[in-house]
Order: structure tokens, then C-alpha cells, then sequence
């Protein structure tokens, strides 16, 4: 480490109610990968808004190899030498990749030149891309490529990665620390935001925790264990969910050659699907997202219908059956897509509670609505799985990412079911709120549930469930029995298509992961 | 499947062309030169209303007011070459007046938030009164005439002189806006912004673009893409001023675009073929064909809309974030 590239001084950022940062300062070396560490709402997002010009500080300074640095705006910031992948991939679906990448540069050369461009430095950093290929039709990995792409292009000094992991597959995260690990090589700093831990171990040089927008210490990554870094961020000791092991319940669902054509053009058609879930079992489904997760679950929660013998529930064939009719059977379901889809973001968790809950908390009758017994049930769930709200006439849209989750959750799983099918349960949630969800899921298999996870979070998956799956392209991989897999043997389960040159460099390097 | 739709909208086009023409023949006094020519000035209003309309969707706004800026557009325009004594100074102010008119649109949709197709059909209302308000004192006059193209020799040949070069400048204003148009989306930079914005404003304005400015920018390219479309009406094709001469016009260009899949090039064949069959009808109601005036009147509507929805069976290429209101939050 040769120096100083950008200093953080004192930045504070406040919006109506929340304090983003407070008066947060570290330094980023030359060629050093710097971790920015810190659970949902710390502040780590508002924090990279601001080094790349999109928010600006209320208070505090920023300087850049020892000169004043105050971007207005992301322009001046990407002028300076700073480059961001966002968490949300900020890509054009209906765009070609050449075009992505002109739109993130400021003066970018004719069409032809850039195509030749892409491919020449996709190339160099191992990340093969056709410049010509609508995003719309790329993987996840292959979108993110795109983004790096884009930054890579302008020949960045400070490269900032947002959460770049949760979407790619094992394989794929290690050819991206290889493509890090040759840029920091060549002088450029990297400023990784992650909560994945052993990731940041195993990548990053230093590392600054925040906590509700302050900063709550600093370390160095490679000698501190991953617990005492998730203690620092959540700020307590962590619970680890405990499970207790079940076997040889009766089968409670049961799919057979389920094929299903997606309703969205982008979708992915599910092709000949088979499982079984037994009571008390917990199957967990990974996969890259995108592979038919979204159109499994309408599948089970009877969103999508299916012929009649497709899906059965203790025997009794479901699959023309709606949702509200498959509620009262006792199959539940929580999508992933919180605002939108698994609740009505401008209604109150009153009303939300009532949306699913209805039939199974037998809360209409005669076609009226009782709103008491609505908002007890609210009420309930608010308290039992630690929401924090103000109360149950709070809108959805209100509250935050892991709140919403746990809300979402806990209405299911205090309805009873008999069969849950779970979506990305704790996508963007802090890790405290995430151990609490994972052990109700335990616990609710261990009452005798049959419970199906879909997830992209591999450590997630491996905690949680009795046997795993994959998905791929519509696919479902083999099931095996969770206990013993290995990281190669699930990215195998994962990979089919999008393995390729992935398939040695897991070889090479998949026993340090 | 895939070829099926490719070859099916030239097919029906075709079919429909030379089902045409037997007809044509059979009114003895329809001359096809003629019809060519006065079908073009017939499709010129709905090409120059749908092409400016094709622009503010690709930037992510639907603005249903299109008909309000036209007929604000034929009035303004009529109004000042009545007073000016120019059609060309007409066509000008019918052009500030389509902006002026969609600022209000711009304002209330970009600034204050406003559901886009509440503002729109308020917009059309609006502009409906404001025109019936500033015509009171035209009705029955007539504006003075817009010089047409007259190139020696040229504009005399034969069918080709009265279809291609003896027409007034304002019709090939609208060709090339059309050709215009599509180069600017297709090649520039300019375009590429504004088809990012319109696709996913939440990453354009995380790129660091200015989605407000932009569609801002768009909306009054429509509204002034309106207003023209709107002059030409009452300064060309009729010409005179009565109340609600656009008759739907805007309507139909705002179907044009949803139909002709966003693509620049199709909404001016959309614009021809309604063009067309508008000018044949009229002819084949003055040679008294057995067929119900209402039949004959209501055909370019049906025969335009049923040929795009038969095109747009390949792909729908709408904006995603069409419709949608911007706010940057944090």
C-alpha cells in the first residue's frame, strides 16, 4: 500500500426521520480492497451514493489522492476515476450490451469501436461477452458482467461493488474475485459492500463495520473470524438456529412432471418437475435467479394452474385448484417480490394480514370482513416475530425490506399450514431478522409442516434444509440429502449451462471457498 | 410461427392494395394519380401527431392528450395565418401553441406527480373548450393557402410529378420528421438516452441522466408534433376552422404507436394505409357505391387497426417504464 486514494471525513447524511450516516470516516489505500460491512439500513448504500456523486452530504469531506473531492454529480464522479456496480443492476433489458455500456461512459466511441472494445477487455478478465446480445436475455452472472464491463472500461481508480454476489453461482463468484484480485494487482482500489463474510475474508485487506449509520470499528478481515465480524455489525451476540432432526413423516406434497409455461416474456418455462416433501421436512431449492424460482412457486401457491394430477396434497390432487382454494387445503405461500407481490404496498398490515389469512383465520362471514379479528391477527404476528412498526395500520410500503419479511413470513406460518412454500425468505434482511425467520421455518417443520425453500443463498439453504435441489433453466436437478454435499457438487447442480470454462476453475479453486 | 407474422402484415397489405383497385376502376370518375396524391395529404395529420406521440412513449410517458394539442394546434395556427396573412407563420405559432399546451401536461405529470392518463384525457378536454373558446370569431373564413412545391420541369412529369413533388412543404416535413425520427433513436446518443429513460428510468438516473429533463424535452417535441399535425388539418387538408375538426385523429395516432410496435417506419405506413382507405371511401361515396355510407366511413378506422394489431403479433417493444411516474428518491 502506497498511500492514500480517497478519505472520508466526518460525512453525514440525514433524510426526514432517519439519520443515513453519521459523521462516518475511513480511508481507502491505493490498490487495497477495502470491505464496507453493515446489516440492511446501516447506511452503506446512502454511503457509496454520495463517494459517486448521486446523494450529496449534508455535512463532512471528501478527499482524493490529497485534493478536495465534492462530486455533484455521478459525471464528475466517473471523470475522477470512480466507477460503481450497482446492487440492483442498473442495465437496459431491451438494450444491447454495447448500448448498456455506452450509456454508463461519458464519450463513448462509435458503435463498432466499442463492440471491439467489450470484447477485447471481457476477454482479458476472463468474463466472455457478446456485445451485440439484448440484456434481456442474459443471466444474472452475465449481467453483472456487463456492469464490470462498463466500469472497467473507463479505467477506474475506485471500483465500488455493491452486493455483487447474491445473484451468482459459486463457480461464478470465484471468477469474480479472480478478475478483483488482477485489478487491485494493477493498481486500482475496490470498495466492496457485502454481508456475506467468508467473501470478504477471503478477498478483502481491510474492513469498516457500520452500525445505524455510524461507524462501529474497523478490521482486518483475513484475522478476525466471520462471528466476530457479524457480532460487530448486529452489534450482539448471534443466535444460530437450531434444528431438530425429523425423518419418515408421511408424504404431505407430492409433484409429478409439472411443466409450466412462464406468463412473462423474459420467464422461464418449468419442464417436467418432480419431488416429494414428507411432514416435518425442509427442502430447499436453490439456483441462479432467474432459472424458474418465480414460476415454481405461482406453480404451488396456484397462481399458475396445472393439470389436476400434477400436484397433490396428502393425496388429494390441487393443481387446477386457485389460490384461495389451495389456502384452505392448508398450502400457503410467500413470494419473494415483498411490495407488489407477497403484499399490497399502500394497504395497512391490517389489511395485508386479512389478504391471505381470511379463510384460514376464518375472517369473513356472510361476505363481511371482521376487521377485529383482522387486526388481532395483525397484532399477533407484529409481536411473535418481532416486526417493528408502529402498529398494525402502518402501511406495507413503510416499513423496512426485513420488516416487511418478517411480516410476511409470520402471517403464513401462523396460519398453520400444512404445506409453505417460501421464496428468497430473507433477501435483503439483516442477520438477526434472518436467523429468526430460517429457525421459524425449523420450527414450523418441526410441528409437522412440509416446507419448501427457494433460495439463492447457498449458506442459507445448507442451515435449513433436510435435502436440496437445483434449479436450472426450468429444470430441477436430482434431490439429494443436504447433509455432506459439497460446495463443487452443489455449483455441478447449479451449473448445467451456464458452467462452461466455470467447470475448472472450480476444480482449481473451489476446495479454498 | 415466427415466419407466419413476418410474411402476414406485407400479405394483408398487399391484399388490401389490390383489392382496391378493382373498385377504383369500377367508380369510372377515380383517378389513381389523384387518389395517390390526396391520400398523402389525408395520412400527413395522424404521421406528424403519431410520430411526435412515438417519441414521448419511447421516453416512458403516455400522454393521452394528443387530440386536445391538435385541435388547440388547428386553431392557433388558422388564427394566426388568418391574421398574419402567412399559412407558414401559422404553422409556427400552431407549433409553440402544441408545446405551450404540453408543458401543462409536462408540469402536471413530471412535477406535481399526476396520473399520466388522468392528466392526458384532461388534457384533450381541455383543449376541446380552450379551441371552441379561440375559434368563435374564424368560423367561416378562409386562411390564406400554403404555397405548394412547383419545380420546372419536375413537378410536370407524369404520376410521378403529382405524387412526388408538386405537394405543400409541410407533407414532406412530416416524411422527413419520420426518417428523422428513426436515424436520431436508432444511431444517436440523444436517442439512446431517451430510450433508456423511457426502458428503466431508476437506472438512468442512477447512470447520472436527467429523467425529468428528457421527458420533459419529449413531451413538448410531442406537443409541438401535435399542434403542426393539428394546422395541417385546418390550414390544408380542409381547409377552414369548424369545432372538433380533428374528429379522432389524435386517437388514432395514439393507437398508430401502440400498433405499429413503437417502430417509426410502420406508423407511416399505419398512416398511409388509414390515409388511403379515408380518401377511397370519400371517393366511393361520391360514385354512389351500394354500400351504407356508415360501412364505408368507419372502414379506415377498422381496416388501419385491424392491419397493425396483425403487425404487432411479432413482438411488443413497449417502453418498460411507459406510463410510469419518476420521482428520485434518495
Amino acid at each position: 500500500m502506497t498511500g492514500t486514494l480517497l478519505s472520508i471525513t466526518g460525512l453525514t447524511k440525514a433524510y426526514p426521520g432517519v439519520v443515513a450516516n453519521d459523521s462516518v470516516s475511513f480511508d481507502i489505500g491505493e490498490s487495497e480492497v477495502h470491505a464496507l460491512l453493515g446489516e440492511n439500513g446501516a447506511g452503506k448504500s446512502t454511503l457509496v451514493k454520495m463517494i459517486y456523486g448521486l446523494v450529496k452530504p449534508d455535512s463532512g469531506t471528501m478527499t482524493w489522492r490529497g485534493e478536495a473531492y465534492a462530486p455533484p454529480e455521478p459525471r464528475i464522479a466517473r471523470a475522477t476515476g470512480v466507477a460503481m456496480v450497482f446492487q440492483h443492476f442498473s442495465l437496459f433489458e431491451a438494450l444491447n450490451v454495447a448500448e448498456n455500456v455506452a450509456l454508463g461512459m461519458e464519450n463513448p466511441p462509435p458503435m463498432r469501436d466499442l463492440a471491439r472494445r467489450i470484447r477485447e477487455v471481457s476477454e482479458t478478465y476472463g468474463l466472455p461477452l457478446d456485445p451485440y446480445r439484448t440484456v434481456g436475455d442474459l443471466s444474472a452472472g452475465e449481467r453483472q458482467r456487463v456492469e464490470i464491463i462498463r466500469c472497467l472500461l473507463q479505467d477506474p481508480k475506485l471500483l465500488i461493488m455493491d452486493e455483487p454476489t447474491s445473484v451468482l453461482t459459486p463457480q461464478e463468484v470465484e471468477i469474480l474475485f479472480k478478475t478483483l484480485r488482477k485489478l487491485k494487482s494493477e493498481g486500482t482500489s475496490i470498495l466492496y459492500i457485502s454481508h456475506k463474510l467468508e467473501e470478504i475474508r477471503a478477498l478483502c485487506d481491510q474492513a469498516t463495520i457500520l452500525r445505524l449509520g455510524k461507524n462501529v470499528g474497523t478490521c482486518i478481515p483475513a484475522e478476525t473470524t466471520a462471528r466476530q465480524m457479524a457480532e460487530m455489525m448486529v452489534g450482539d451476540t448471534l443466535q444460530t438456529p437450531t434444528r431438530t432432526a425429523s425423518d419418515g413423516g408421511e408424504v404431505v406434497l407430492d409433484v409429478t412432471g409439472l411443466s409450466v409455461a412462464s406468463s412473462n416474456p423474459f420467464g422461464t418455462t418449468l419442464k417436467n418437475i418432480h419431488f416429494r416433501v414428507r411432514a416435518g421436512e425442509i427442502l430447499g431449492l436453490g439456483g441462479v435467479a432467474g432459472n424458474g424460482q418465480d414460476e415454481l412457486l405461482a406453480a404451488l401457491s396456484g397462481e399458475a394452474k396445472t393439470t389436476s394430477d400434477t400436484i397433490k396434497v396428502k393425496g388429494k390432487p390441487v393443481g387446477r385448484l386457485g389460490p384461495n382454494e389451495r389456502r384452505k387445503l392448508g398450502i400457503l405461500a410467500a413470494p419473494e417480490e415483498r411490495l407488489g407481490h407477497a403484499a399490497a404496498p399502500d394497504m395497512s398490515l391490517t389489511e395485508n394480514a386479512l389478504l391471505t389469512g381470511a379463510i384460514r383465520k376464518k375472517l369473513l362471514s356472510n361476505g363481511f370482513v371482521n376487521w377485529g379479528g383482522a387486526e388481532d391477527f395483525a397484532k399477533d404476528v407484529i409481536k411473535k416475530f418481532d416486526v417493528r412498526t408502529p402498529g398494525a395500520s402502518t402501511a406495507a410500503r413503510a416499513l423496512s425490506g426485513g420488516n416487511l419479511q418478517k411480516f410476511v413470513i409470520g402471517r403464513e406460518v401462523l396460519q398453520a399450514p400444512e404445506v409453505l412454500v417460501v421464496n428468497q425468505p430473507t433477501w435483503g434482511v439483516d442477520a438477526a431478522a434472518a436467523a429468526a425467520i430460517r429457525q421459524s421455518l425449523l420450527d414450523l417443520a418441526a410441528g409437522g409442516a412440509a416446507v419448501v425453500c427457494i433460495s439463492q443463498d447457498l449458506d442459507e439453504l445448507m442451515e435449513i434444509s433436510d435435502r436440496f435441489g437445483a434449479l436450472n433453466e426450468g429444470r430441477l436437478s436430482d434431490i439429494r440429502p443436504a447433509a455432506g454435499l459439497t460446495i463443487d457438487e452443489i455449483g455441478l447442480m447449479m451449473g448445467g449451462a451456464h458452467g462452461m470454462e466455470v467447470a475448472h476453475v472450480g476444480e482449481e479453486e473451489g476446495a479454498e471457498a | 410461427m415466427k415466419t407466419l407474422t413476418s410474411i402476414n402484415p406485407v400479405f394483408v397489405i398487399v391484399v388490401v392494395m389490390v383489392g382496391a383497385i378493382p373498385l377504383l376502376l369500377s367508380g369510372t370518375e377515380i383517378n389513381p394519380v389523384l387518389l395517390i396524391a390526396s391520400l398523402m395529404v389525408a395520412a400527413t395529420p395522424l404521421l406528424i401527431a403519431a410520430i411526435g406521440e412515438l417519441v414521448v412513449e419511447k421516453a416512458g410517458v403516455l400522454n393521452l392528450g394528443v387530440e386536445g394539442m391538435m385541435i388547440v394546434g388547428a386553431i392557433a395556427g388558422f388564427a394566426i395565418s388568418v391574421e398574419t396573412g402567412s399559412a407558414l407563420v401559422g404553422a409556427l405559432a400552431a407549433i409553440v401553441a402544441g408545446a405551450l399546451l404540453s408543458l401543462l401536461f409536462a408540469f402536471l405529470t413530471q412535477f406535481a406527480l399526476a396520473n399520466q392518463v388522468a392528466s392526458g384525457l384532461a388534457l384533450t378536454l381541455f383543449g376541446l373548450g380552450l379551441s371552441a373558446l379561440m375559434g368563435q370569431s374564424y368560423v367561416g373564413i378562409r386562411p390564406p393557402a400554403m404555397a405548394k412545391l412547383d419545380l420546372p420541369v419536375i413537378s410536370d412529369l407524369p404520376v410521378v410529378g403529382p405524387i412526388l413533388f408538386s405537394h405543400d412543404p409541410i407533407l414532406y416535413v412530416g416524411i422527413g420528421l419520420c426518417a428523422a425520427v428513426w436515424g436520431l433513436l436508432k444511431f444517436s446518443r440523444a436517442g439512446l438516452v431517451l430510450r433508456a429513460v423511457g426502458e428503466n428510468h431508476d437506472a438512468a438516473h442512477a447512470l447520472g441522466y436527467h429523467v425529468i429533463r428528457v421527458r420533459v424535452l419529449a413531451i413538448m417535441f410531442g406537443g409541438a408534433c401535435a399542434g403542426l399535425g393539428g394546422a395541417y388539418i385546418s390550414l390544408i387538408r380542409v381547409p377552414q376552422w369548424t369545432e372538433g375538426m380533428t374528429a379522432g385523429i389524435g386517437w388514432i395516432a395514439l393507437a398508430l404507436v401502440v400498433f405499429a410496435s413503437w417502430k417509426p417506419w410502420r406508423v407511416l405506413l399505419g398512416a398511409y394505409l388509414f390515409g388511403g382507405i379515408n380518401v377511397l371511401q370519400l371517393n366511393l361515396q361520391a360514385a354512389g357505391i351500394a354500400i351504407p355510407v356508415e360501412y364505408l366511413a368507419m372502414s379506415p378506422y377498422l381496416i388501419t387497426i385491424l392491419v397493425l394489431v396483425i403487425m404487432s403479433a411479432d413482438k411488443s417493444g413497449a417502453p418498460a417504464s411507459l406510463g410510469r411516474s419518476f420521482h428520485a428518491s434518495q
